[in-house]
């Protein structure tokens, strides 16, 4: 909202500042490489003038040719919001590196995706299904899975 | 002499009059102090993303209803506000002071619950909870009227309402106006200053405002911890910017503020309803929107602050007349996730209060 960076100069902070992120802007999405989340997300928690201290959901979706992690960020203080996403290719066994050392509400949210997607997050402290049983075979959500 | 002690765990759940729904804590306790807790959730797990996927966006609007059973009219307008966002739907002006009306008293209804079985587990069994039921039969009666059920309401839909209040609404709000104030202040006057709900309820499963960022909660459970933060004043949606309301914060994060953060919330939705019934003007209640919608393609995130904190969604459009992704950003299952700051190192006891503090409903937790 009060942001007072567009989509195009926020895209570029990021890239100077993260230099693995490869941080591009496709419409008004930036997207980032899978293996620099954890820095990236870093920088626009700790920065004096991003402080995107409240991590709002996180969310994957399944396009067949990748999984897309995207990640809604927001500032309590400052009012504004950002969402980045990250694409992953590794369709059979996708990893995505944990955001949850940061926000301590990514926990639960990662073990969903990974009930119901199947997207495995390294780092994670408890990755065990959450609402589904232990034991249960595929992920609902994928569009592979036949029920 | 020294005792050899050792830990024990027990099962809290999954049928429990204190877990409100199907949830299953499992504790492990010293003693009658907690050590570790570690929730089991899933029990009603309904599959409603996955449900979402293959029904047409206004046919979603009935599952919203189901997802938390006691605000399903927060549900409905969060999401069909996602809808008109895809779709860039202009909402007719009456249409907007009908939802936030009808919003608001579920906002009532909501904590009137929440208190009531809050107060319901700190023992004072059945009387209080019934005080709160009263009221609420209240609300009820007002749904009834104005979309013919009382829980399931699906009142809302992309572009306006089902239909336009009859004049029994407003004749049964306006008595309702006048009587909820001191509905409130009977209610408060059992619980506020009880002995027995201070001594339960001050400094018990505190929570800090850094831990409650943190942990994504939002809501009363939030604005308990003294952090000022409520979508309605933030990014206004509706018609919440030309109206008048407080935002009341707590000052501890412990379980008292969060009850009295809901009863004061339940005064300001009052005065949100009294101005938007003085505000209110004639004209049509719903959009020109055909029955299947086929948004452009694209992605987005919308929220609303429901009663019990923020509640988003995250919709995927490819063309088609059913949404590609239905993401659900719950509150309840988001303001569990600090289960384990707030209980290890409190009594048995202390564990049902703290839960009933979190004025969590099962149905949205599992979706």
């Amino acid at each position: 909202m009060s942001l007072t960076k567009n989509q195009k100069e926020l895209t570029d902070l990021i890239n100077t500042k993260c230099i693995d992120s490869n941080a591009i802007l496709i419409g008004q999405d930036i997207y980032i490489s899978s293996e620099s989340i954890n820095d990236v997300m870093k920088f626009l928690k700790e920065d004096v003038e991003m402080d995107f201290n409240f991590l709002t959901s996180i969310t994957a979706v399944d396009y067949i040719e990748f999984i897309e992690i995207i990640y809604h960020l927001y500032s309590i203080d400052r009012n504004h919001r950002v969402v980045l996403k990250t694409k992953c290719y590794e369709i059979d066994n996708p990893i995505v590196p944990s955001i949850s050392k940061l926000w301590k509400g990514a926990e639960l949210q990662e073990r969903e995706i990974w009930d119901l997607v199947g997207v495995e997050f390294s780092g994670h402290p408890n990755m065990k299904r959450v609402l589904l049983w232990e034991g249960f075979e595929g992920h609902p959500l994928r569009r592979s899975y036949l029920g | 002499m020294s005792i050899r002690t050792e830990p024990v765990t027990i099962n809290l759940g999954p049928q429990h009059p204190s877990t409100h729904g199907v949830f299953r804590l499992r504790v492990t306790f010293d003693g009658e102090t907690v050590v570790d807790v570690d929730p089991v959730f899933g029990y009603m797990h309904r599959g409603t993303e996955k449900l979402a996927e293959t029904r047409s966006y206004v046919q979603i609007v009935t599952l919203t209803d189901r997802l938390d059973w006691v605000s399903s009219m927060s549900n409905n307008l969060a999401y069909v506000r996602a809808v008109e966002a895809l779709c860039e739907i202009e909402v007719p002006q009456r249409a907007q002071f009908l939802r936030v009306i009808a919003a608001e008293l579920q906002r009532i209804a909501s904590h009137l619950m929440a208190t009531g079985f809050l107060v319901n587990d700190m023992g004072a069994f059945a009387t209080p909870l019934m005080y709160c039921f009263r009221e609420r039969e209240r609300i009820l009666d007002l749904f009834e009227i104005l979309c013919g059920a009382r829980i399931t309401l699906s009142y809302m839909r992309p572009g306006g309402v089902f239909q336009d209040a009859p004049k029994a609404f407003w004749d049964n709000l306006d008595a309702l106006m006048k009587e909820m104030p001191i509905y409130i202040d009977e209610l408060e006057s059992l619980v506020t200053t009880n002995e027995i709900v201070l001594a339960r309820s001050k400094n018990v499963g505190v929570l800090t405002a850094e831990q409650s960022i943190n942990g994504s909660l939002s809501g009363p459970m939030l604005r308990a911890s003294s952090v000022d933060w409520d979508i309605r004043k933030s990014n206004p949606y509706e018609i919440y910017d030309k109206l008048n309301f407080e935002v009341p914060i707590g000052k501890n994060g412990d379980v008292f503020d969060r009850y009295l953060v809901r009863i004061k919330e339940m005064r300001e939705s009052l005065k949100i309803i009294g101005q938007c019934v003085d505000m209110i003007s004639e004209g049509p209640v719903r959009a020109d929107v055909p029955y299947n919608i086929r948004p452009p393609a694209g992605d987005i995130y919308s929220s609303i602050e429901a009663p019990k904190g923020e509640l988003g969604f995250y919709l995927v459009s490819d063309q088609s007349i059913s949404p590609y992704r239905c993401k659900i950003r719950s509150p309840s299952f988001m303001n569990l996730s600090l289960l384990r700051e707030m209980l290890v190192g409190w009594k048995m006891s202390d564990l049902i209060v703290i839960l009933g503090s979190v004025d969590f409903v099962m149905g949205e937790v599992d979706r």
